[in-house]
Formats: structure tokens, sequence, C-alpha cells
């Protein structure tokens, strides 16, 4: 049989409609995505949150002097909220707290009209967490206000992906605080867990291969589908969690996401075997690793307390490094000029 | 009753095999006669008080038939009423709708399909019910299919839910072959879809949106061809509603190979979108079923070239602006379709693909028509309903959804260009709609 005859007839070759391009984001001081950010934008952030945080206290709150931001919280939070409200204080901004539990989201008011609501009561910008993903765009496109996504449902979390490179590079890359496509080259991150549920996850393998850097995603397929890798470039699978660990300089773990399971059946026991993060693995497998974690820590779940407070944690580094970026990221948004013709 | 003159256009009536320019008069709502282009004179065979349209330049043909469409009433008449969704209908071109039961209450009665059927209504094409296949559409207790029928009904479904249990599912479609309806089914197993919002696979995953599976749409159509097997009665007949992957169009081609009466249809959005196109959460991308891979939209495009396909349906979801201004998980499923469907298939399945124009017309009138037996439609034979749609079909054009006849806007169209501008849609001999952009 020759070749010709035994392939299969040609699929026709057939013109489509092309989805269209992105609006997004309208106002050029939002941080919806860390895909909104190009390297260049990555760098002046990191080069303003060293600035910032070396910047006498008292010439810094003049930056955002009495301008008003507000925090719309849909979800419990203490890192992310509170170094944002630091951070913008920092820069002398007033700040209000909006929180789903005690105001009129109660009562039904959609987050279209709460948004309106805080834009008519003077807010110049808006820090929204909320449980539904994409949540930021809706509020975005309806106040014109320059929005910093602080976590959306199972999505992005893209000041907690900055705060993580600053403390990867903190570490890996003293010194540097502009990147390139190479600055992290030959670093392998693996992140593990509740990869599906993890805003923290999509974000920084959105990120990180980027500057160079390899992920790695690792954990249970209920918990890791193996469509994650068609994220974008540089991700892959690794199941086997101390094979991955012999490849990693960093190591991320993330907290089982107990509210956004929907069904999903995880036996703990099992689960603690194949990914817990013990003292034993780290030194057997990893002993040079930066071990991270986003938080909140379970501590005896997803890794022990010994790790959790050991030689190796970077996890209140990391929090530290939160404030620093946030500043960068407020300072943007308010000093950023607003697209002609939108509100 | 007056008369209509269609003089100079060209007819195609695929199911008549017509593609030729001819006059056509419609008289006391009925096809009275068709002749050569120029033979038939006003005043004379057509009676002094005929209306002329001069077509000369444009297509005539028999009046469009969606088969899939809800009108929302009763009980959600802030999203569409009847009256707006056959507004929306003519002006696409569309004399015939088959009305969807998952209303407020549920139209799983004769009171509610009659009710629907008033003139009160104030319809301005025809409305076909189709009533629900269990009390309250929750696949239960299946209705009273003849009581239906003798109402109004032209067949059964749970439209929104599927008619998961076996047992319920064998029952209803021997009932309704018992009675000469139709068994529609929309195929989803919820076991797979809880939660979800949009097509499974890596864009939800990038998205962080829970996905539906394509097993969950195919699983249930091999399922009930599987009950279509063993009943091993002649006049049982599965229709698959808003059919989306290609699996499931696998499996209806399959069920047709080996004899069984099994049908499909597909909408336009399945056959011309992806996943892609949700983009960052726009909520008139979201439907269900969702918009699925581009290996699955090029399944469908591929299943309409080579006649799998039975119908085009529109599945026209209406809702109110506020309902779709919320979180994409949080939004109402569906988009509107009846004003676009025919300047979408134009533009891509005759004017892109190269189906020939009867056989995109016949997707759209004469198969559907004959798919839920809607007896004198579809056609433009003597004697028919004078059901007529007249249009431009080199016309190009820009769709806005703002100048919508529906109450809704929540399409994903706005700003498309169409192909083929309707001129004129006539139901029964009136005329329901007339073009009023400058001739």
């Amino acid at each position: 049989m020759n070749a010709s005859t035994a392939t299969a007839p040609a699929r026709r070759h057939l013109q489509t409609p092309q989805p269209p391009a992105s609006l997004f984001p309208y106002n050029p001081g939002s941080l919806l995505s860390v895909m909104d950010l190009d390297l260049d934008a990555v760098s002046h952030l990191l080069t303003r949150a060293t600035a910032l945080e070396n910047q006498d206290p008292l010439t810094r709150d003049r930056i955002l002097l009495k301008r008003r931001i507000a925090l719309l919280f849909y979800e419990s939070s203490t890192r992310t909220r509170t170094s944002f409200e630091l951070a913008a204080k920092s820069l002398g901004a007033d700040t209000t707290l909006v929180s789903s539990l005690s105001s009129s989201i109660e009562k039904g008011e959609t987050l279209k009209d709460t948004g309106l609501t805080l834009r008519a009561l003077g807010a110049e910008a808006i820090i929204l967490r909320h449980n539904s993903s994409g949540a930021p765009w809706l509020l975005e496109q309806e106040t014109g206000l320059p929005v910093l996504n602080a976590g959306d449902g199972m999505h992005e979390h893209p000041t907690q992906a900055l705060l993580d490179l600053r403390t990867m590079l903190a570490r890996l890359r003293p010194g540097v605080d502009k990147v390139g496509a190479e600055t992290l080259a030959g670093v392998t991150v693996t992140i593990v867990g509740d990869i599906l549920h993890s805003r923290v996850a999509r974000s920084n393998m959105l990120l990180l291969p980027r500057l160079g850097a390899r992920v790695l995603l690792c954990g249970p397929t209920q918990l890791l589908p193996d469509s994650a890798a068609n994220a974008g470039p540089g991700i892959a699978v690794e199941r086997d969690f101390e094979a991955a660990l012999r490849q990693s300089q960093v190591v991320m773990m993330l907290r089982i996401q107990a509210e956004r399971l929907a069904g999903v059946q995880i036996d703990l026991a099992q689960y603690k075997d194949a990914y817990q993060l013990t003292g034993q693995r780290l030194s057997a497998h990893a002993p040079e690793a930066l071990v991270m974690h986003p938080g909140p820590i379970i501590r005896g779940l997803e890794l022990t307390a010994g790790v959790a407070d050991g030689r190796q944690s970077a996890i209140l580094e990391q929090v530290r490094h939160g404030v620093a970026i946030r500043m960068a990221v407020v300072e943007r948004a308010l000093g950023a000029q607003p697209k002609e013709g939108r509100a | 009753m007056s008369s209509v003159l269609i003089r100079n256009g060209h007819l195609i009536d695929p199911a008549a095999g017509v593609d030729a320019a001819k006059d056509i008069l419609l008289k006391d709502g009925r096809v009275a006669e068709i002749a050569g282009a120029g033979k038939i004179k006003a005043g004379h065979e057509a009676g002094s008080d005929v209306q002329v349209l001069d077509a000369s330049g444009l297509t005539v043909a028999p009046g469009l038939i969606d088969i899939h469409v809800h009108l929302r009433e009763p009980g959600q008449g802030h999203k569409e009423t009847i009256a707006t969704g056959t507004a929306a209908a003519a002006a696409g071109g569309f004399t015939a709708v088959a009305a969807m039961p998952n209303t407020t209450p549920v139209n799983d009665s004769p009171e509610i399909t009659r009710w629907m059927l008033s003139p009160e209504r104030g319809a301005c094409v025809r409305v076909y019910p189709i009533g629900a296949a269990t009390r309250g559409s929750k696949g239960e207790q299946i209705n009273d299919f003849a009581a239906l029928k003798a109402a109004g009904a032209v067949a059964v479904t749970d439209d929104g839910h599927p008619i998961l249990k076996d047992g319920i599912m064998r029952e209803t479609l021997a009932a309704a072959a018992r009675v000469g309806l139709s068994v529609i089914q929309h195929a989803e197993d919820t076991r797979m879809t809880q939660g979800a919002s949009m097509n499974a696979g890596p864009m939800a995953f990038k998205l962080g949106l829970r996905g539906m599976p394509v097993e969950a749409e195919s699983s249930l159509v091999e399922r009930d061809i599987r009950l279509v097997t063993e009943l091993r009665d002649a006049r049982v007949h599965l229709h698959v509603a808003h059919t989306s992957t290609a699996a499931a169009i696998a499996a209806v081609r399959q069920a047709r190979r080996n004899g069984l009466r099994v049908t499909c249809e597909v909408a336009p959005h399945h056959f011309l979108l992806t996943e892609e196109h949700v983009g960052l959460y726009n909520t008139n991308a979201k439907m269900n079923p969702p918009l699925r891979s581009a290996a699955d939209r090029d399944a469908m495009i591929e299943a309409i070239l080579d006649g799998v396909v039975d119908a085009i349906a529109t599945d026209h979801a209406p809702h109110a602006v506020h309902e779709k201004e919320v979180e994409f998980e949080h939004a109402p499923n569906g988009i509107t379709g009846l004003e676009t469907a025919l300047g979408l298939c134009l533009r891509w399945l005759h004017k892109e693909w190269k189906l020939p124009l009867g056989r995109v017309l016949s997707l759209l009138s004469a198969q559907p028509a004959a798919l839920l037996g809607l007896k004198g439609r579809g056609t433009l034979a003597v004697g028919s309903f004078a059901d007529v749609v007249v249009f431009d079909p080199k016309a190009e054009w820009t769709y806005h959804a703002k100048e919508t006849h529906s109450k809704a806007h929540n399409t994903p169209f706005d700003g498309w260009t169409m192909q083929g501008r309707v001129r004129w849609t006539i139901s029964e001999g009136r005329i329901a709609y007339a073009a009023k952009y400058p001739q």
C-alpha cells in the first residue's frame, strides 16, 4: 500500500470567525491579571516597590495624600486586605473597607451597583476580592475606575504573583529589580496541591515562565487536571512530588481550598502521604530549595510545622514583600492617566 | 382577506424543487398561484385589492422555521413576550417558531398551551408550543401527551433540563410515539455539570471557571439512542436539541445508519463560535450547551455540510440586560438568535463554506417543518400556508443589537457582518415585517 492511499482524506480547511480582541483593561491603572503587565511594567513595579519601601514614611505619605481608595471584599482575608490597606495608607491615601457581610451586598445589591455607589462616594480606585472568577472585569467595565484584583474566585491573584516574584528574586537573584526573559532561567518552581482552585497558582504560572522559569504543577488529578499544562508556555505537570522536588529551586505549597471543593472528595491521609512537605522529604530531595506558601497555611496538612518554621521557609518574607509590592501597585493605579473618553 | 402578489422575485423552494424567477400570488392566507416572472397581473386573476410587492433582484423563499426558541411567556415577560419574540422572529425572516416550555409556570398543561396560542398574546407569526415531557419538567411524572397535542403542542421536551432517569425517558419516548409526537432532549448529564459555566478544558482552567465536559452531552445522547434502539418502534422519534459536540454528532450519525429516527439541530453559535469567544468573561457568550472547542465547532460545520444535521435552530434565549450584567458564573444561560440566524447562515454557511443557498434555506424551513410534522409549512407549493420571506441575498449589513425587535440585547453577534437582508416577512398572507431601511 502506498502512502497516499493510506492517509485519511484531508479535512476541509475552513475560514472561521476569529475571537474579538480584548477591550481590557479599560483603565491603564487597573491590574486585573498578570497578563496586563509586560516585563517592563513588572520591572517598574519592582523598582518602585524597593524605592517606596526605602523612602522616609513622612515624605512617602504625600504621594497619594487624601486620595480615596475603596477595599471591596466579598471574601475573608487577612494578609491581602491588611497589606493593601497598609500600603495605601503608607502613601497617604484614605481607605475604606466594604465587606460583603456588613454592607448592602447582604441585601442583594449587585457588584455593579456597589461599584457605582463607591465611585459616587468619591472612590478613585477599587481593590476587589471576590469569590467569582472574572468579577474584577465586570467591576472595571461598569465603573471605569482603576480596579486592583485582590483575588477573584479560582482565577487570578496578580499582586500575590508579584510579591512571590519579589521574594524569589531577593533570595535567588539579590539586587535584581529589572527583569527580563532570562532573569529566572534555570529556575524550576514547583507548585504543589490544590492547583484547580488556586488563583495564586494561575497568576504565578502565567508570570514566572515569562522570566525564564520553568513551572511544574504537582498534585492529584482531582485537584490538577491534565489540561492545566496548556494554560501557557513553560508549564508542565509532574504528579510525583519527590521527582518534582528534586528538580526544584522553589517549592510553593498550597492549601486545599475546602470552600471550593464542590463535591470533590479528598482522602486527606492519602493526600498527606503523597503531597505533604515534611522535613524528611525536604532534606532528602530539595535541601536547598526555597519553601513558599501564599497562606493561610494549615500546619500538619500541606506542610509540617517544622517546615513552615524552618530555615528554608520564606513564608513570612512573602508577607513582608506584599506590602512593598502593593504600595507600587496602588501608586500605579492612581498615577496612571486614564484613557480618553472613559469615565 | 386581501391578496399579496410578489412579482419578479427569484423563488427558491427546496421542498418543491423550484429555483427560478417566479411570480407568486397569496390569497386567503394560502399560496394561490405560482407562475413565470411577470405572468400574474394585478387586477386580473389576482383581484383588484391585491397588494403588489416588487421582488426584482430579491430571493423569495418559504418563511423560516425555528424549532427552538424561548418566548418567556407565561411568567417572564421582563425578558421577552410572545409579541416581542415573534416580532424579532418576523424581522429575522421567521414565520413559525416552536416555543420551549421552560416558562413560569412550566408549560406542562393544555391550559397553558392554549393560553400561549390565544390571539391576546399578539403573536405576529405562527407559534407552535412545545409541551413539557414531565410535570414541572422535573423528570419524574410524565404528562398527558394526548391532551397536550390536542391543545396544540407539536412535541414534548423538558428543555433546560434533561430527562435523566432511564425509565422516565423510555416511557416518554414510547408515550410520545403513541400519540405521534417527537421527543426533544436537552442532552446534559447534570451530574457532570454542577456549578459549571463554560466548556471544560484549558480555557475553563485558565479563566478559573468550572467546566462542562463534552461527555455530559454525548453520554446522554448515547443513552437516548440506546433507549430508542431497545423500543423497536418505528414511530419513536428522538430529536437532539442544540447539538454541540463532535461525539454527540457521531452518535446521531451512527443511529441514522442503523435506521433509527434520530434527528438533530445545531445553533448558529455552535457552528461559528468557540470557547475562545468567552474572552474575558463575556456573559453574552454564555449559554448551555456552552461554546465548545474548535474541534467540536468544526465537527458542527462538517455535519451541516454533509447532511447529518436536520435543522438550524437558534435556541433564542432572551434575558434582561441587568440579568447579564453580573459575575459570569451567576449570569443566566442563553443568547438571542432570531434576527441573526439568516444573516449568519448566508454569510458563513453559504458564502464562506459554499453550502448551496437551497440547502441553507432547507435547513431553516423545509427540514425543520418535516421534522416536527408542521403541515403546509416549509414550502410554497400551491395550497400551502402563505408563509414567505423575501430577502436581498447579496446585501451585506451590520447587526446592531440595540435596534432589535426583541426585548433583549444579549447576543455575541452585535456588530457582526451579516449577509442577506430581509425585505418582507409574510405570515399566512399578512405582512408581518417590512424593512424600514432605505431601499
